[in-house]
């Protein structure tokens, strides 16, 4: 990662070789105050500001956010895959182990070994000219290149047979396009999980896919999570898939989080108005209520170059009160009660009051 | 419904949960499954100029490389009584001044031309692909210096340079081939170059980054074969462009010297004759040159509409 290019001297040599003291013990992956810039013609675009959050072991972080709330970007910036123009600050830990400033070669050594990544389509992340056993292989022998090849062969159909694809050992001789989209996405699933990583992101792994073969993908997550033991970053636009898979949330809103919480935190009791409004905008099948409107935030995510001052979310916010706090001041992180339930919002105890429900109105 | 087959309830899914097509039964069909080779065979033989081209080229090859075995006179056997005289059931083409068969003489001449053919198109492949490729996918300053020098050699008039360096290394085949090679490498540079630039932001490249793979491996693996198509096409018209202009550098004089021979030699040796009773020393070896050279661009026209699955043909 290119960390060094933008971040000033002082930043850098402020970052101790030790372990530090806000980085959790037990923590696979932290993010530390993670910003990401890009530069354009129009100007900077924040694509991320300020995140942190941290996953442990055996644990699924959902990561929601809108489209362009900086989801992916901060998923890119953690395996070190930005562009070089990305202006990135902040660090990522694995481990308790600084990586944002390492030399790509050792950055490299990491990738797909220890935290591996699962990409959104994957009819375009496998490679067309590779039959699919062997770019399952390739991820395995671009970390040991010098495994035997009867064994490899065999670990191959191990990981086909494992993400569920029937006939495994027929269907490693096959290129992509004789695949499924669901079978693509299990195959793309099986060579992330090749080198048993400590950190699986999934990027979107089931917006592609219909919502049938959206729950198989989700299961066979699962299982793979209770196999080995990984952590899980799962990123999604899809409230729906956070709430069956996910233990803690992220929500994220312009680049920011607004709110982190384990599932029951964020979907019973929201904190945050964003958090709030979505769950109110979600149908629900478990009661009846023809007669209710779905809840609507009103007016459209903001532009990442002229994202609003103070809260970000302020213009679309029923609640904002307007200037003062809402758009002067940027709420910080906080905790109301439990300590692991944070929010950045000015009025979250009011906001915390309120369920989905409140939200709807009546149909007319 | 029927019985269901004792079967344990698996939570993987299987055949019969799977609701996509392209399962179980299909494996055991050739018909439907065929890999991107066998798909790339139909659709080259469907191009019957190619494949005509092809067998042509191919049998040309044989003949001139089996001649020690095939032709008809020795090298250079010369029957000064007879002269140049023209095709007849003993000389099929013929033969010159000293009496020397001509089917023999462009079977030897034949192996130097398709030997500078297909060495120059080899060596300004792999040049033009590493260049390409590395222009391509490490861009900004390696692709501007790489991308500099490649126009620079793209500026320089070929035939003076080719005329002085050969003034100066001499002009043995195997000189001829580097330089010819070292002159001839830049177009490729600049298709694979483009190719990479738009396969490099393919999903696959960047899943292969996340998954730990080096910049080398990403090229050898990934980028190259994914624009193997554009490359033996342009390898392909690489051999014709050699051929031809070693025939005009022979024409030229500064070709090959006897008494090694090219088809180019042959016909600057005849240049002379036109419409003179000797002309059948100049048809032959310009047919040959002819054919060879329109078999191998029909081959590379096959090439690109196999490689390119939205061809019509």
């Amino acid at each position: 990662m290119s960390t060094t290019d933008d971040v000033p001297v002082d930043e850098l040599q402020s970052v101790e070789p030790e372990r530090r003291a806000d980085v959790p013990v037990d923590a696979v992956l932290s993010v530390r105050n993670l910003r990401v810039e890009f530069p354009s013609d129009d100007g900077i675009v924040h694509a991320v500001d300020d995140l942190s959050f941290d996953v442990f072991e055996n644990e699924v972080v959902g990561i929601v956010g809108e489209s362009g709330s900086g989801k992916s970007v901060t998923s890119m910036a953690i395996m070190g895959l930005l562009p070089k123009r990305a202006r990135i600050s902040g660090e990522v830990f694995y481990r308790g182990r600084p990586i944002s400033g390492l030399a790509e070669n050792d950055i490299r050594k990491l990738r797909g070994s220890k935290i591996a990544m699962v990409f959104q389509d994957a009819l375009t992340a496998l490679d067309p000219v590779y039959k699919v056993g062997d770019q399952i292989a390739e991820a395995i022998t671009v970390h040991d290149r010098h495994i035997d090849k009867s064994v490899l062969h065999e670990r191959v159909v191990e990981l086909l047979n494992l993400v569920g694809i029937p006939n495994p050992v027929q269907r490693a001789e096959q290129y992509p396009h004789e695949y499924s989209g669901g079978m693509r996405q299990r195959a793309m699933i099986a060579m992330s999980i090749a080198n048993e990583p400590d950190v699986l992101i999934a990027d979107e792994p089931t917006t592609a896919l219909d919502v049938t073969i959206q729950a198989q993908v989700l299961e066979v997550m699962e299982r793979i999570q209770e196999r080995t033991n990984s952590a899980i970053v799962l990123i999604t636009h899809d409230m729906g898939v956070v709430a069956g898979v996910a233990d803690r949330v992220v929500v994220m809103y312009a680049g920011r989080a607004v709110e982190v919480g384990n599932v029951d935190q964020i979907f019973y009791e929201p904190h945050h108005p964003y958090t709030l409004g979505l769950l109110a905008s979600l149908p629900r099948l478990d009661e009846d209520r023809s007669d209710v409107r779905l809840h609507r935030i009103k007016g459209q995510p903001p532009s990442l170059v002229h994202v609003p001052p103070g809260c970000a979310f302020h213009p679309r916010c029923e609640f904002a009160r307007c200037p003062d706090p809402c758009s002067t001041e940027v709420p910080q992180l906080r905790a109301l009660g439990d300590l692991d339930h944070i929010a950045a919002c000015h009025f979250a105890e009011d906001v915390a009051k309120l369920r989905p429900d409140d939200l709807r109105t009546e149909a007319s | 419904m029927t019985a269901v087959p004792n079967r344990e309830i698996l939570d993987v899914p299987t055949e019969e949960n799977e609701p996509a097509p392209h399962t179980g039964e299909f494996i055991d069909d050739e018909t439907v499954v065929r890999s991107q080779w066998q798909l790339f065979w139909k659709r080259f033989f469907r191009h019957r100029m190619a494949v005509i081209s092809a067998i042509v080229l191919l049998l040309i090859i044989f003949v001139c490389f089996a001649a020690p075995w095939l032709a008809p006179y020795p090298k250079n056997h010369q029957n000064l009584t007879l002269g140049a005289v023209g095709p007849s059931a003993q000389h099929w083409f013929g033969t010159d001044d000293l009496g020397r068969d001509q089917l023999t003489e462009m079977m030897y001449a034949g192996q130097i031309s398709l030997k500078i053919g297909l060495a120059v198109a080899l060596i300004s492949t792999l040049m033009g692909t590493l260049f390409g490729a590395l222009a391509g996918y490490f861009s900004e300053w390696t692709d501007q210096v790489l991308m500099r020098v490649t126009d620079l050699f793209l500026v320089v008039p070929a035939i003076a340079i080719l005329a002085i360096a050969i003034k100066k290394f001499g002009n043995s085949a195997t000189t001829i081939i580097l330089i010819l090679a070292g002159l001839g490498w830049m177009y490729i540079a600049r298709v694979v170059r483009s190719q990479i630039l738009s396969i490099k932001e393919k999903e696959y490249v960047e899943a292969a980054r996340a998954s730990g793979a080096s910049h080398k491996r990403i090229i050898t693996r990934h980028l190259i074969p994914n624009t193997i198509g554009p490359i033996l096409v342009n390898a392909t018209l690489a051999i014709a462009a050699a051929i031809i202009t070693e025939s005009t550098l022979s024409f030229l004089g500064f070709g090959v010297q006897p008494p090694t021979t090219s088809w180019g030699r042959m016909l600057a040796d005849a240049e002379g004759y036109v419409g003179t009773a000797k002309a059948h020393l100049l048809y032959f070896p310009g047919l040959a040159i002819l054919i060879t050279v329109m078999c191998v661009n029909f081959i590379g026209d096959g090439l690109r509409d196999a490689f390119d699955p939205q061809s019509s043909r």
